[in-house]
């Protein structure tokens, strides 16, 4: 069966995965471009308008707002997400019970739903009933409740970005631990002869061995930061003046409820591109450490 | 495990060169070694408890009376356990059973479609010559580089020209899509660490591919097709954007979508935080118990393909 009819054969096994791809991402790719061209909505007749809605981006103040918000937001998470993934990791990377159980823990939220855990942050930092402005003026932090959503978009960006972080510091934490893991004993072992510190040894020797891993996972992460969404639809919904609307969630307003799908094309596709870029940069250095 | 052999030498072997010098060290840097030790073990358990804290909360708070999750300030605990909140969950619009059903559904219809697709799929490129195998991989891994939320505008259109929207087949075909790279890639390299012995054998006693697949192969790729099945649910159980935009009928909705639609619409007026509280529950519970039943092969998953 390996001799001619196997390539054949092999091609048929395949064909449903491939059919598959091609009608539900090659087609809608191709499909997007097209509609990214015209003025388009399910109510009236399409219009062919060449570049018409790249330039209506170009000088859509909501545009820019959203571009650089979802950059700012990338910008201050990732390196936290980083920073703290990577000292819970080297806090937890020895398997004793206690600290496999804090990893454990440390990676639950990343299980549960984006949604979910937004709601559940969202009750948290409500201003009448949540429990973080409750104990805020118990530990007497605060003399009166502090409005996190809504009035402020700083204060908001820093209130999503305190509920990313518990869920998804664990992804990172996991990776890491991994890594530290894969670290040959008698590096460690030579270098504690040598009388180095513990920080020394995190420096030399921890941090380089596993310089690669960090790089990609800060790609990963910075990649999901770039297309967030549940958050701040949930949480903030975009306020206060659509300040905290996210690039996501700027797609979403244009195409669902406004229906303007030609325009919603066009800046999916500039986050394609943008993503596209990240994504190129990811798969090349995955290729160097394969190699 | 191996990682744990390996600290165990070495710290063996650090403690011999240490008695081989006859230990120079200080009585304070040996007491602050040891005080490392509880400090480690006290920032453990500060991690635990910050990382448990909402989720205790939100469990809590579910089980208030009607009144006390109403409170302004809220209680930190609940003066009396009560269901009242779940009772309110039970009957809210179309009742929670609509809801559980349409996220297991989907949940369950994205397994199939990931393990119909990506188990002959792994098969053809991890056993078979098939000309131009490589290009074929990249072209199934494309989901990678183009991120669904990109597409969704277009997959709208598609859906509702093939009336594939407020379906639950419709939802599962995005969700599948999503899953498709991370399932393949398990796939292949499952398939490639089969020992070719077995396969020969089933072949010489005339099986033709079909039969070697099923009799061979499948029992082989258990664990992978565990993973694939784990992962599918999880994506599809916890999604929210794909869903928001497909299901627009309140009928249709699934859990997460039921949940943040209850944020801003109850019969009181305000949000009802209680019973809020109670869908984040029962939305969690089967994430966590999937968790702690197969961390292994979450681990594994997680550890392969989250990041190649």
């Amino acid at each position: 069966m390996h001799s001619t009819s196997g390539r054949y054969v092999g091609l048929l096994y395949l064909a449903p995965a491939l059919a598959f791809v091609s009608a539900f991402t090659v087609y809608p790719f191709l499909q997007m471009i097209w509609m990214s061209l015209h003025n388009w909505s399910l109510i009236s007749a399409k219009k062919y308008i060449g570049l018409g809605n790249f330039v209506k981006a170009w000088n859509d103040p909501q545009f820019w707002t959203s571009l650089g918000f979802t950059f700012r937001y990338t910008l201050y998470i990732t390196p936290i997400l980083m920073i703290l993934g990577f000292l819970i990791a080297l806090l937890t990377a020895t398997n004793t019970p206690l600290r496999k159980f804090t990893r454990g823990v440390v990676f639950a939220p990343v299980v549960i739903g984006l949604g979910a855990s937004s709601l559940l942050w969202y009750w948290l930092f409500s201003y009448d009933f949540g429990l973080i402005n409750r104990s805020l003026i118990d530990l007497g932090i605060v003399s009166k409740p502090v409005l996190w959503f809504g009035a402020d978009a700083d204060v908001s960006l820093w209130a999503v970005i305190a509920s990313i972080v518990w869920k998804v510091v664990g992804f990172g934490t996991i990776l890491f631990v991994a890594a530290i893991q894969a670290i040959p004993g008698e590096i460690n072992e030579a270098t504690m002869v040598d009388g180095a510190s513990y920080w020394q040894r995190v420096r030399r020797i921890t941090l380089p061995l596993t310089a690669k891993t960090i790089l990609l996972v800060t790609l990963v992460s910075a990649i999901g930061s770039l297309l967030a969404f549940d958050q701040f639809y949930i949480m903030t919904a975009g306020q206060p003046h659509n300040q905290t609307t996210t690039a996501v969630l700027l797609i979403y307003l244009n195409s669902f409820p406004y229906l303007k799908l030609g325009y919603g094309s066009a800046l999916s596709l500039i986050l394609a591109a943008i993503i596209l870029t990240c994504t190129i940069f990811q798969i090349v250095l995955t290729r160097r450490s394969h190699g | 495990m191996s990682a744990e052999r390996e600290m165990r030498m070495s710290t063996g072997y650090f403690a011999s060169a240490r008695a081989m010098e006859g230990d120079r060290r200080g009585f304070v840097e040996r007491l602050l070694d040891g005080r490392a030790k509880y400090l480690v073990g006290a920032a453990c358990i500060a991690l635990c408890t910050v990382m448990l804290l909402p989720l205790l909360a939100s469990v809590l708070a579910s089980l208030k009376s009607t009144a006390e999750a109403a409170a302004v300030p809220p209680t930190y605990f609940p003066h009396g356990l009560s269901l009242d909140s779940y009772h309110r969950l039970w009957n809210f619009q179309a009742g929670l059973l609509t809801y559980l059903g349409n996220s297991a559904g989907a949940a369950l219809l994205t397994i199939l479609f990931c393990l119909g697709l990506t188990i002959p799929a792994g098969y053809a490129l991890g056993r078979f010559p098939v000309p131009g195998k490589e290009f074929f991989f990249l072209v199934l891994l494309l989901g990678l580089i183009i991120p669904y939320q990109a597409l969704l505008t277009p997959l709208f259109f598609l859906f509702v020209q093939l009336k594939l929207h407020n379906s639950l087949v419709g939802l599962a075909i995005v969700h599948t899509a999503i899953q498709l790279p991370f399932s393949i890639y398990i796939m292949r390299n499952a398939f490639e660490a089969v020992p070719r012995e077995l396969e020969e054998a089933a072949v010489i006693d005339g099986c033709n591919s079909w039969q070697v697949l099923v009799r061979v192969f499948l029992p082989a790729i258990v664990p992978a097709i565990i993973t694939v099945s784990l992962f599918a649910f999880i994506t599809s159980w916890n999604e929210f954007l794909a869903a928001l935009v497909i299901m627009n009928k309140d009928t249709s909705f699934t859990l997460p979508l039921i949940l943040a639609a209850a944020r801003q619409q109850t019969s009181i007026g305000g949000t009802d935080w209680g019973m809020l509280q109670a869908g984040i529950t029962i939305s969690v519970i089967p994430c966590i118990a999937f968790y702690l039943l197969l961390q292994k092969y979450y681990v594994a998953g997680f550890l392969n393909g989250a990041v190649k």
